[in-house]
């Protein structure tokens, strides 16, 4: 067993106080990504600095044509929210199938992103629809957030505090599971919002989550199932694994893509 | 048919206390002073040890002690066993390399034990184990088996020059040649049957103790057969003499074989704990499960089938390499040989068999018995090859089956196994009428029109269980006897327990055991207790595995009832005055023909331990009789199995939209637990044809060692079943009863994947048929059509 010190801090301030001091220490959220790696004795942080007592993290707010999140709202809570039904059923239905139940009631939205696991489903989301990312320090587009596996614009001493996601326009978010783990082998989040079209993938890229340029040209030009027709990310820069090779997750790109723009259409 | 008696779906007596988080699993057991063993195991899938440094590890807070191989050889505990000897084509014995239960100057797979530490807690003989240094020399790994039997491969044991265990056969090579050469129609099909890792819920576990006082050890252990592992602990590894050495396997959480053989750990932890004159407790962790249980099947087969211008098949030939891994597991050599090849007859009157099989050495897990054993590597030969044979001949499949069915009983196949009873007709039409196999057409259609592949796939299975008789399999090199053991001890006032030398690790026992007794005896379902997997408290039996602890373990209570039956009606006679001749037993009561004189069992009872009313001339007081029971042959069930999928081009998801199952069990004793027993049986099927399969990579690490990457089938993946039976009562035990344990995962494999090659048109697809591979499938079969 590897010794550390557990803090669990009143408020934020302490919190970055504590991991601006301590140079190994570790934030924990829902711990589902932590503890684990603990355990399996692949991570041993000098420190742990707990967010779960702080209340100003948590909490979902409909402000304007935002939906603001608390980076420690748990992904069950993100599902059930009658403001993000709502406005963004999408996301409330990506956050329901995160996991499983265990899961969905300890693991965060602010953890996720945090962490930006390459088979997450959070990424794509925040990809897809130009979420924000707000931390103690500033306001991080998600364009400039993701930079590569497991690798984030977070500064040391910087903690995301909430998630606001614009919402109007079109989202939804097909997920092809590992068959076995049931993360996201392929994850495409499609969003239109009037001219605006993005897409977001998840799972198969070598350098975690990006936009797929060639689909947003095509569904720029019309937004349809049919404009993605035979559509096929290239096998470049993509996962291979003994559960998908890179070929075929570059065809489930396309697929789930497709599925994506037929379910934001509410077909 | 009374509510708890035989053919009753009484609900489980012991279900309360597990549900209820009540059991008794070995990972429950607590010893006072206790320590707690934590294996350090290869990184490395073959290399010679050059040293093991253990200085700074041994000083570690906590730890008592460390041992490696060395201690091990020094106390002369002997290597773990393989108890079933396998004959080369030429006669002379197969090639085993010793199993020490801690590496000796070599590691031959990533997970192979190299030392244990033990310390007052699990995390200090973590934190200890991590300071042993050891060097190794990396040799090559050897994955493949084609690899491992090629000149210039690296040797895995010296015993075993070219990492061939064995070369063995079965059959009349002449007589299949010359069906072939007169063959009208020649069917050939290359096949694998993918490694799977068994993954009872419960993981491996044990704890180890030693009574100083009476020099006597104490295991605990999870096992499906804990008499068995006495017997090889004492006698073969040496560790005590039997009656100094008490084996119980309390609850166990799931086995499937994977529980039957005995350990490296569960060795170390009762030697240790003379050592160390303390308990020794070790539970596995799900990884090491993954890499150091026993797995599963792994074979590579070449089969071909001769058929005759009317459709007939009239011959059989059959080649298979089986990977048995780095070490020969208990039972191992023979679940690729004589649980193999005399089933690759199937329910078809096939003149000419050959088999050949090579057991080949590779630097992985050792491979032994998983629900099935040899069966359904069988039935997916036959199965696949009858499949491909009827598309080749343009018939129905349904139709081809029907035409070769064996129809006259007993029957004798070519490879051993005579046939005692069935009617495989009965059991394909009952389950097409099921399946709906008329409205298929139409079904596929509609699935046409949404854009999916339908397809439907036949498994007619047959068995061989309940085993077996000793003698016979003895020829075939068993080392021990197959037969069961059971004593009915019944109390004063007339409550019975039941000793058994069967045990029960989820099959039920304790209901079904105690509904015979019930039946029989007359007496309430609640009056009869099942004791089982003490050392101590119950005489030597053999254990439940092979679908036996009906056919041959009910049997051999049944025979101890008999027993019982005739010594009541003898007290009987003296407490009624009346002769033994005119007794008759009947709903509990014994009563004197012809008149209203009658007494109850509890009150023969009674009478049995009080004797007031004989004497010790003329009678033995006492009601308490045992049995042990040889089969006189196997057991065959069989059924047919039909799966319709439906499969997404897009995606190449493969979803079991309906299953069909019908099989011949002989009697059923309780049909709940039989019907919940092919359930479990299917969704292991299934899970070897769509979801599991363990992957070494080329230098041997296991890729597959968590839930992460190892595919288990889960409830979302399973369609409900529609689950009937055909009943032709097994000839060869008085109870009829044939076993149900491990059909659904004999029977469901071929299903699947006969299904699915009928939804792609009869392209061929290996397992586990994933996503990807259906896919590609698809892709190679639109991109033929164009």
């Amino acid at each position: 067993m590897y010794a550390f010190k557990y803090h669990r801090p009143a408020s934020l301030r302490k919190a970055v106080s504590l991991v601006t001091k301590n140079e190994d220490a570790k934030l924990l959220a829902g711990g589902h990504t932590l503890l684990p790696t603990m355990k399996n004795r692949l991570a041993s942080p000098g420190h742990i600095v707990d967010l779960n007592g702080l209340s100003e993290l948590a909490g979902i707010t409909k402000k304007g044509r935002n939906i603001i999140i608390g980076a420690m709202t748990r992904h069950a809570d993100v599902a059930s929210n009658a403001d993000v039904v709502a406005a963004l059923p999408g996301l409330a239905t990506l956050a329901g199938n995160i996991g499983d139940p265990h899961v969905r009631h300890r693991g965060t939205i602010g953890g996720s992103v945090a962490n930006n696991d390459p088979a997450a489903d959070y990424p794509a989301a925040c990809l897809a629809l130009g979420a924000t990312i707000i931390t103690n320090k500033r306001r991080i587009p998600a364009d400039e957030f993701f930079a590569g596996l497991f690798t984030t614009a977070l500064e040391d001493g910087e903690v995301i505090t909430k998630i606001s996601f614009p919402t109007g326009g079109k989202f939804a978010y097909a997920k092809f599971p590992n068959p076995a783990s049931r993360y996201a082998m392929v994850g495409v989040a499609v969003s239109k919002r009037g001219k605006d079209v993005r897409v977001a993938v998840t799972g198969a890229g070598e350098e975690g989550v990006f936009r797929w340029d060639a689909a947003e040209q095509a569904l720029g030009a019309r937004f349809g199932a049919k404009a993605l027709d035979g559509m096929v990310h290239p096998a470049e820069g993509l996962n291979g694994d003994i559960h998908a090779s890179a070929e075929y997750r570059g065809h489930l790109v396309g697929v789930m893509a497709r599925r994506a723009v037929a379910a934001a259409l509410g077909k | 048919m009374s509510a708890t008696g035989i053919g009753a779906p009484v609900r489980r007596k012991e279900d309360f206390r597990f549900i209820t988080g009540k059991g008794n699993y070995t990972d429950d057991i607590n010893r006072p002073g206790q320590a707690h063993a934590f294996f350090l195991r290869s990184p490395h899938a073959h290399a010679t040890i050059k040293a093991i440094d253990t200085k700074a590890a041994a000083k570690m807070p906590g730890v008592v002690a460390i041992f490696t191989g060395e201690d091990i050889a020094a106390d002369k505990v002997g290597g773990l066993i393989c108890g079933w000897m396998i004959h080369n084509k030429d006669g002379s014995p197969m090639a085993a390399g010793a199993h020490p239960a801690l590496a000796q100057g070599k590691v031959r797979y990533v997970g192979d034990h190299v030392a244990v530490v033990i310390a007052d807690t699990l995390a200090q003989a973590r934190d200890a184990a991590e300071k042993i240094t050891v060097s190794y020399d990396v040799l090559p790994a050897v994955v493949d088996m084609n690899a491992a039997l090629k000149k210039g491969t690296v040797q895995i044991h010296e015993a075993a020059p070219g990492n061939r265990v064995y070369d063995w056969h079965l059959g009349d090579k002449a007589a299949a040649d010359a069906a072939f050469k007169t063959a009208k129609h020649v069917v050939k099909l290359d096949l694998a049957n993918n490694r799977l890792i068994p993954n009872a819920m419960e993981p491996r576990a044990a704890v180890g103790e030693y009574d100083a006082g009476n020099d006597a050890l104490t295991l605990h252990t999870t096992s499906q057969n804990p008499h068995v592992a006495r017997l090889v602990l004492s006698a073969f590894i040496g560790l005590a003499p039997e009656h100094k050495l008490r084996v119980i396997a309390p609850d166990v959480g799931g086995g499937f074989g994977s529980k039957i053989f005995i350990y490296a750990e569960e060795t170390v932890c009762v030697w240790a704990a003379r050592k160390v004159n303390r308990p020794v407790k070790w539970t596995a962790d799900r990884t090491e499960a993954f890499l150091a249980d026993a797995h599963g099947r792994d074979h590579l087969t070449h089969a071909e089938m001769a058929i005759d211008e009317a459709g007939k098949i009239t011959g059989l030939r059959v080649s298979t390499k089986a990977n048995l891994g780095a070490y020969l597991s208990t039972f191992s050599s023979s679940v690729p040989t004589y649980l193999y090849a005399p089933l690759l007859s199937g329910q078809y009157d096939i003149p000419a068999i050959y088999c050949e099989v090579e057991g080949v050495y590779t630097t992985t897990a050792p491979v032994d018995a998983y629900r099935g054993a040899g069966r359904p590597e069988a039935t997916f030969v036959i199965e696949r090859l009858m499949e491909v044979a009827a598309r080749q001949l343009g018939q129905d499949p349904a139709a081809f089956r029907k035409k070769n069915f064996v129809r006259k009983f007993p029957h004798q196949t070519p490879v051993i196994m005579c046939y005692d009873a069935g009617d495989y007709n009965a059991s394909l039409t009952k389950a097409m009428a099921l399946a709906d196999v008329k409205g298929l057409a139409k079904r596929k259609r509609e699935s046409a029109r949404n854009g999916k592949l339908r397809g439907l796939g036949y498994s007619a299975y047959i068995e061989a269980c309940g085993i077996a008789p000793s003698q016979a399999v003895g020829s075939l090199g068993a080392g021990v006897g197959l037969w069961e053991s059971a004593e009915v001890r019944v109390n004063p006032i007339g409550t019975v327990e039941i000793l058994t030398g069967s045990h029960s690790h989820g099959q039920g026992h304790e209901t079904t055991f105690a509904q015979l007794v019930s039946d029989r005896l007359g007496i309430p379902i609640d009056n009869v207790s099942v004791v089982h997997g003490d050392t101590d408290k119950v005489q030597f039996g053999m254990g439940t595995y092979g679908s036996r602890s009906g056919a041959v373990g009910m049997t051999a209570i049944a025979k101890a009832l008999d027993k019982i039956e005739a010594k009541a009606k003898k007290v009987a006679a003296y407490v009624l005055e009346a002769s033994e001749g005119d007794i008759d037993f009947k709903n509990g009561h014994f009563s004197v023909k012809g008149t209203d004189k009658t007494i109850d069992f509890g009150s023969v009872a009674l009478q049995a331990y009080i004797a007031h009313k004989f004497t010790g001339a003329q009678l033995e007081p006492g009601l308490k009789e045992g049995a042990f029971y040889d089969p006189t042959n196997f057991t065959f069930p069989a059924g047919v199995h039909i799966c319709e999928v439906e499969i997404d081009p897009d995606t190449g998801v493969t979803r079991v939209d309906r299953w069909t199952a019908v099989d011949d069990f002989g009697n059923v004793i309780n049909p709940m637990i039989v019907e919940g027993q092919v359930h479990g049986g299917i969704a292991q099927g299934v899970g070897q044809a769509l979801c599991e399969g363990a992957v070494y990579d080329s230098s041997g690490q296991l890729l597959t060692a968590s839930y992460m990457d190892y595919q288990m089938p889960r409830a979302d993946d399973l369609p409900s079943f529609t689950v009937d039976t055909t009943v032709t009562p097994c000839p060869s035990n008085p109870l009829g009863i044939k076993g149900c344990g491990e059909a659904g995962a004999i029977a469901a494999p071929p299903a699947v994947i006969n299904a699915i090659t009928d939804a792609l048109g009869h392209e061929d697809i290996a397992m586990p048929a994933s996503a990807q591979a259906v896919w590609r499938a698809v892709r190679k079969m639109k991109m033929a059509a164009e």
